[in-house]
């Protein structure tokens, strides 16, 4: 669907974005994840055709579009602040796109209803921007960009100025909505929770490059490098001999009894968080810390202070890095 | 959210002396204006005789006639080149907008003597006669500078997002000019004519410089009048001319907030 091969972004000779090579699949929902800085919005910006790769090529269908102007390239950019056009209404601004593109006024109407009715935005239609809350403007702005029907549909942290509850209720939608309209969606936030939520794929990122690629079942089990492991959920890194290895928090068990465990401890705290359990562990002979999830069946009682054993399976091991 | 804060009672009555301050001299104009006496000091009975005799007045005729002939010239070219500097500014490198930037706006900084000087060593050296057409040139050139920096703040407020979106959306330049940039600066080049237009209306020190026999602005005259005593004719006119400006401001502030249900918004950005 589309395809980046050799990608490279330069600014005033400084590294942006590393030569990155890309196929993203036809329906696929794809997140570029990354710390902020990273270089995952420059990326979207070029797909989009709001900067100019220092060098490369980005295809759309086997037709390569590095040249072309955004308002030639077949896809759509949900903007981070929404962007909606202020003197219009909901109504005006989702007919935008198709007044430009000069469809017939029948299926400009067909279009706008398909679009308000799959973001529930019917009530709203007579409304201008300011008159509507963070999250209808998001739903405004996603039903701009699915109106003209587009081959890919390109999200830039739309949902990062929202608050939690809004957000996961968003997430949800959008979800939703990808599957219903079978658009390949590639999507850009610093959040990996939603990342791992919505995505087919991953590419985490930093410092401009690409650090994996995978679903989010990968990412999780078996991170390729020590950035990966840190920056998707929890994670202990051992070392042991030079090399490291990784295991996550669930995949510990604490011991009153540290005989036969492979590393030993003291209690630092204990954390409640209803639906899981944790306990922090200072480590003996090392100066780290690891977290270790207790399964919810386990009623055991733990003081601060108290020595632990801390052990785990050898399999669960996730040995990272070259 | 919002607690009603509790101000100190002097703090009322000092924005009352600075109101008394700035209206006072501008209210006994007015008041004066309406007095049947031809002496300052004392009232007598109201009348409107003066606003009669002002337009019967050829000379008062003349000198609006011209201040209006050079205050729509100005203003027209002043607020294009002004609106197109902003507008073409936004497309060269930064160090390039700051220089240019601050150029554009030193006008507004330099006195007003120095401009008028300035503009009459031009004038005499290129032999250019002086008249209303001098007069039109600068106030032109001092009227680009407000119309550059409200048009400009205007432009920046917006932000690029939406002109991207428009673009992304398949607008092409001009289609995303004509349906979003110009309606979103629309405001600013209206509030920008408006103070273009006001500041070249009541501009003295300039005109005199720049002016010749034939070519006398209200100010001038005015300036001629008082300086043979301050006559109720005069305070008649400089009445009219308060009127007429706060008149057009209000009227521009009520267009705007009319249109299409947007968010009230200031015409003057200070």
């Amino acid at each position: 669907m589309i395809e980046l091969s050799g990608v490279e972004k330069q600014f005033a000779g400084q590294v942006v974005v590393h030569p990155l090579s890309l196929t993203i699949k036809e329906g696929e929902f794809l997140t570029l994840l990354g710390p902020s800085g990273c270089g995952k919005t420059t990326i979207l910006r070029m797909i989009a055709g709001f900067e100019q790769p220092t060098s490369g090529q980005i295809l759309l269908d086997g037709t390569d579009l590095t040249s072309l102007p955004p308002n030639r390239r077949d896809l759509n950019l949900v903007f981070q602040h929404y962007a909606l056009f202020p003197h219009m209404t909901v109504e005006d601004n989702i007919a935008f796109g198709l007044k430009m593109k000069k469809l017939p006024p029948k299926e400009q109407r067909k279009r706008i209803d398909e679009a308000v009715t799959m973001t529930q935005l019917t009530a709203l239609v007579k409304r201008y921007p300011h008159q509507l809350s963070g999250g209808q403007q998001q739903r405004v702005a996603i039903a701009r960009a699915i109106a003209n029907k587009p081959k890919v549909l390109l999200l830039d942290e739309p949902l990062g100025a929202l608050d939690l509850q809004l957000r996961k209720n968003l997430q949800s939608e959008l979800k939703h909505l990808q599957r219903s309209l079978g658009i390949t969606f590639v999507y850009v936030t610093h959040d990996q929770e939603e990342a791992m939520m919505l995505s087919d794929r991953i590419v985490i990122m930093n410092s401009g490059k690409v650090e994996q690629i995978g679903t989010p079942r990968e990412i999780y089990a078996t991170p390729k490098t020590l950035f990966s492991a840190t920056f998707v959920g929890e994670n202990n890194i051992f070392s042991l001999d030079g090399r490291l290895f990784a295991v996550r928090p669930e995949k510990l068990s604490v011991e009153r009894n540290p005989e036969g465990c492979k590393r030993v401890g003291e209690v630092m705290d204990v954390l409640y968080l209803g639906s899981i359990h944790k306990l922090v562990v200072q480590l003996e002979d090392e100066p780290m810390t690891v977290s270790v999830v207790l399964d919810i069946s386990d009623e055991r009682p733990w003081t601060i202070g108290e020595k632990v054993g801390v052990n785990w399976k050898t399999e669960n091991e996730v040995v990272i890095g070259p | 959210m919002h607690t009603k804060r509790k101000n100190h009672p002097l703090l009322g009555i000092h924005s009352l002396l600075v109101m008394i301050f700035i209206y006072v001299p501008i209210g006994f104009i007015i008041a004066y204006s309406f007095n049947s006496s031809r002496l300052a000091a004392d009232w007598s009975g109201f009348t409107l005789d003066w606003y009669v005799s002002l337009f019967n007045n050829r000379r008062v005729m003349e000198a609006l006639g011209n201040t209006l002939t050079v205050a729509i010239a100005a203003t027209v070219v002043s607020t294009l080149l002004g609106t197109l500097a902003a507008l073409s500014i936004r497309s060269v490198g930064r160090k390039t907008k700051a220089g240019m930037g601050g150029l554009l706006y030193l006008p507004i900084i330099i006195p007003d003597i120095i401009m008028g000087l300035s503009l009459l060593v031009l004038f005499t050296q290129f032999h250019i006669p002086l008249g209303k057409l001098t007069i039109i040139i600068a106030h032109i050139t001092f009227c680009i500078s407000y119309v550059y920096v409200i048009v400009s703040t205007r432009l920046a407020g917006m932000g690029g997002q939406l002109e991207e979106a428009a673009q992304d959306l398949g607008a092409n330049a001009w289609q995303t000019f004509r349906h979003v940039t110009l309606p979103q600066i629309t405001p600013g080049i209206i509030s920008g004519a408006l103070i273009a237009f006001t500041m070249s209306l009541d501009d003295f020190m300039v005109s005199f410089f720049v002016s010749g026999p034939s070519s006398t602005t209200l100010p001038i005259y005015i300036y001629g009048q008082v300086k043979r005593g301050i006559s109720p004719e005069i305070n008649a006119l400089c009445t009219l001319l308060i009127l007429v400006s706060v008149t057009l401001i209000f009227l521009a502030q009520f267009v705007l907030n009319r249109g299409k249900g947007q968010k009230k918004q200031s015409v003057l950005p200070f």
